[in-house]
């Protein structure tokens, strides 16, 4: 009897396995769009080299002694080009000799300029024989962990695991139910808890496809770091997708149409795409918002990737996201399963 | 109205498969089903038979425990859905209106799928076998056409062998052809002795299929009997139809189709002639055409003519049928069951 338990949640599994396999929109959104989401924002967000600030100078000697510093390319222009050049933004600093000196042009509102102003005279100063007072020496860094690319992959993966949990369920029982499937399902004898453990499983299986696959290609295209336990990650998204599967089976539990439970699912996930921390820190935003940001389930996946991932902190300290994560999974499965319409 | 409670000559009631008494059930402000009592025998094929909203898919889905009743008692293999409940889904065969399995699984995988819930049951070769759906096997359910689809929705009732089978209105929506294919599906599976209660509204598929018929109206049943026994209790075996007209050349279809009833008034044919004839039943007007049930339909026809000629009324037109279910309903109800 117990096996033949066994084979019937196999059957429910496997099947829905199949349909999943079977839809080619379903493939593209959970797999390659995030791998392309991923691609564009990492190309968009690069990290270039420090910029060099074009400035110019009305005499030759002047032009000389900007140029001999690296941050900076000087011509030589006459003071109305240079001026004219100044308008345009073509340069962002002229230097004029003055009686017994010299004069900056800029504009101080703009950054790049008053840059330039400061790397200007240093260049002059140097040429006229300045000698540091204190000894420096640059040490430079160019850390992975702290590109904007390394923010934006763990925030994508959260969103990617809410999206084919809350869709992948939702759609699939809504329309279910829409083709009275739901109904002849319950008057065979299958066990009613086997066919939502169904989804469960299935989504479990896709997981681990769909979160290799894009922390693979986060990892070989961008080189994004994994710092802390591969174990943990995985924990995580398995908690975190869970946690949002039940939220899915909530969203769906009583919705008779695919346009009810579309907007149900729009309505749940787009204040976490704006609110959760997936393109820019979720503490942005102001202080009497942040614990009702903090409380949602998206925020808490990805605080707790981030912690992961980017600063390698272990399971013991995430207790806050975990236990949010946690609790997100029992409310909504204990509230679907007493509300959930079989009809 | 009169209710024709005509009970089966066997006495196998004595441990009836399904036991019903006093069901009632109400959706919002309409009673669907209104006191309903109902016997039916094993091995028995038994029809619900009315139109739509008569409340024939309610009483069935409360059969399947899908449906909980206000009131009344349901009893099924001597179980009820209270207490029983898992061991009555292992028992029974259920096809409901409309499902749509799902387009992307192949005929076998769905197939599989509901064999993998009963402990008991035939094999997935001998229900495709049953269904017809050999050639159908690995293709997908989306490319099935209308009757493949009920097809398969009667196998996926059937993989679990079930004692008894519920079918509800297996061939709406049906072209007739696929009609004939699955009432031959239907017959063979009476021949194995299982007890199958179905719904329909077309009378020719009830007569066809069950050995006895409840009609249903309103929630209630109207008659309840074998077919023929429901046809007797109408009193002819046939009815005749004709219009009449005082021109000659009389009228042509479309224009009968325009005519208004009141022209077909008692005033111009004179009714008590007619209905006095011996084996004329009774008489009606339906759709601008009058209609006699009739017995002995070899004498009274004759009969029906001299006294239209005597009356000086030209037939325009005029046929008969065998008296059916269908008529049956409309003598108990005045209605025709596909008139909502």
């Amino acid at each position: 009897m117990s096996k033949l338990r066994l084979g019937s949640l196999y059957q429910l599994t496997s099947v829905r396995f199949r349909l999943i396999l079977r839809e080619p929109e379903a493939i593209f959104w959970i797999f390659i769009f995030p791998i392309l989401l991923a691609a564009g924002l990492g190309i968009a967000f690069r990290n270039r080299p420090a910029d060099v600030y074009p400035v110019a100078a009305t005499t030759p000697q002047l032009t000389q002694a900007l140029a001999a510093d690296k941050g900076l390319t000087a011509t030589t222009m006459d003071q109305q080009a240079g001026v004219r050049a100044l308008a345009t933004g073509s340069i962002l600093l002229l230097a004029v000799p003055e009686a017994g000196g010299v004069a900056y042009r800029y504009d101080d509102t703009n950054p790049d300029a008053r840059s330039a102003r400061l790397l200007a005279d240093r260049a002059i100063q140097i040429a006229a024989g300045r000698r540091d007072a204190v000894h420096a020496e640059n040490q430079l860094i160019h850390e992975t962990g702290s590109r904007y690319i390394d923010f934006v992959i763990p925030g994508l993966l959260g969103m990617n695991l809410m999206g084919s949990a809350i869709w992948g369920l939702g759609f699939s029982i809504v329309e279910a139910r829409q083709k009275k499937l739901l109904k002849r399902m319950v008057a065979s004898p299958m066990p009613r808890w086997q066919y939502l453990a169904s989804f469960l499983l299935s989504r479990l299986i896709m997981l681990v496809i769909e979160v290799a696959a894009f922390l693979g290609f986060a990892r070989l295209a961008f080189g994004v770091p994994f710092r802390g336990s591969l174990w943990q990650l995985a924990f995580l998204c398995v908690l975190t997708s869970m946690a949002f599967s039940a939220l899915g089976l909530l969203v769906s539990s009583r919705a008779g149409t695919m346009e009810t439970a579309s907007g149900l699912m729009n309505l749940v996930m787009l204040p976490m795409w704006i609110l959760s921390g997936v393109f820019f820190s979720a503490s942005r935003f102001p202080a009497l918002l942040q614990p009702f940001v903090r409380a949602l389930p998206l925020t808490a996946a990805n605080d707790a990737f981030r912690a992961n991932m980017l600063q390698g902190v272990s399971l013991n300290h995430l207790a806050a996201p975990v236990a949010i994560l946690l609790a997100w999974l029992v409310v909504p499965f204990a509230v679907a399963l007493r509300i959930f319409r079989w009809r | 109205m009169t209710v024709a409670a005509i009970h089966p000559v066997n006495g196998s009631l004595a441990t009836p498969t399904l036991l019903i008494r006093g069901l009632r059930k109400a959706f919002s402000d309409v009673q669907a089903v209104d006191g309903l009592d109902l016997e039916v025998a094993q091995g028995e094929s038994f029809g619900l038979l009315g139109p739509n909203g008569a409340g024939k898919t309610t009483t069935i889905e409360i059969c399947e425990g899908l449906t909980e009743p206000d009131e009344g008692k349901v009893k099924l293999l001597g179980l009820n859905w209270s207490t029983g409940a898992d061991e009555l889904r292992q028992r029974i065969g259920v096809q409901l209106q409309e499902t749509q399995f799902p387009e992307k699984l192949t005929v076998e995988e769905t197939l599989r799928l509901f064999r993998s819930f009963f402990r008991r049951g035939i094999s997935i070769d001998e229900s495709i076998r049953t269904s017809q759906l050999e050639e159908k096997r690995h293709s997908r359910v989306g490319g099935l056409s209308g009757g493949q689809k009920q097809r398969l929705a009667m196998a996926c009732a059937l993989v679990g062998d079930p004692e008894l089978l519920f079918l509800d209105e297996p061939t709406t929506g049906l072209d007739p052809q696929a009609r004939r294919h699955l009432w031959d599906l239907v017959d063979q599976l009476k021949r194995a002795g299982r007890t199958i209660i179905l719904t329909t509204h077309y009378m020719e598929e009830a007569e066809r299929l069950c050995d006895r018929v409840a009609i249903m109206d309103h929630g209630r049943v109207i008659a309840l009997g074998t077919p023929p026994q429901l046809i007797a209790s109408i009193g002819g075996e046939d009815i005749v139809e004709f219009a009449v007209s005082h021109t000659e050349g009389g009228l042509n279809e479309s224009g009968r189709a325009q005519l208004d009833p009141a022209q077909l008034d008692p005033a111009q044919l004179d009714l008590a002639q007619l209905t006095t004839i011996p084996g004329v039943q009774s008489h009606r007007v339906d759709a601008a055409l009058h209609q006699l049930s009739v017995s002995e339909l070899h004498t009274t026809v004759p009969r029906i003519f001299a006294a239209l000629a005597a009356q000086g009324l030209h037939l325009s037109e005029f046929r008969t049928h065998s008296a059916t279910l269908e008529d049956v309903f409309v003598r108990l109800t005045g209605r025709n069951l596909r008139d909502e």
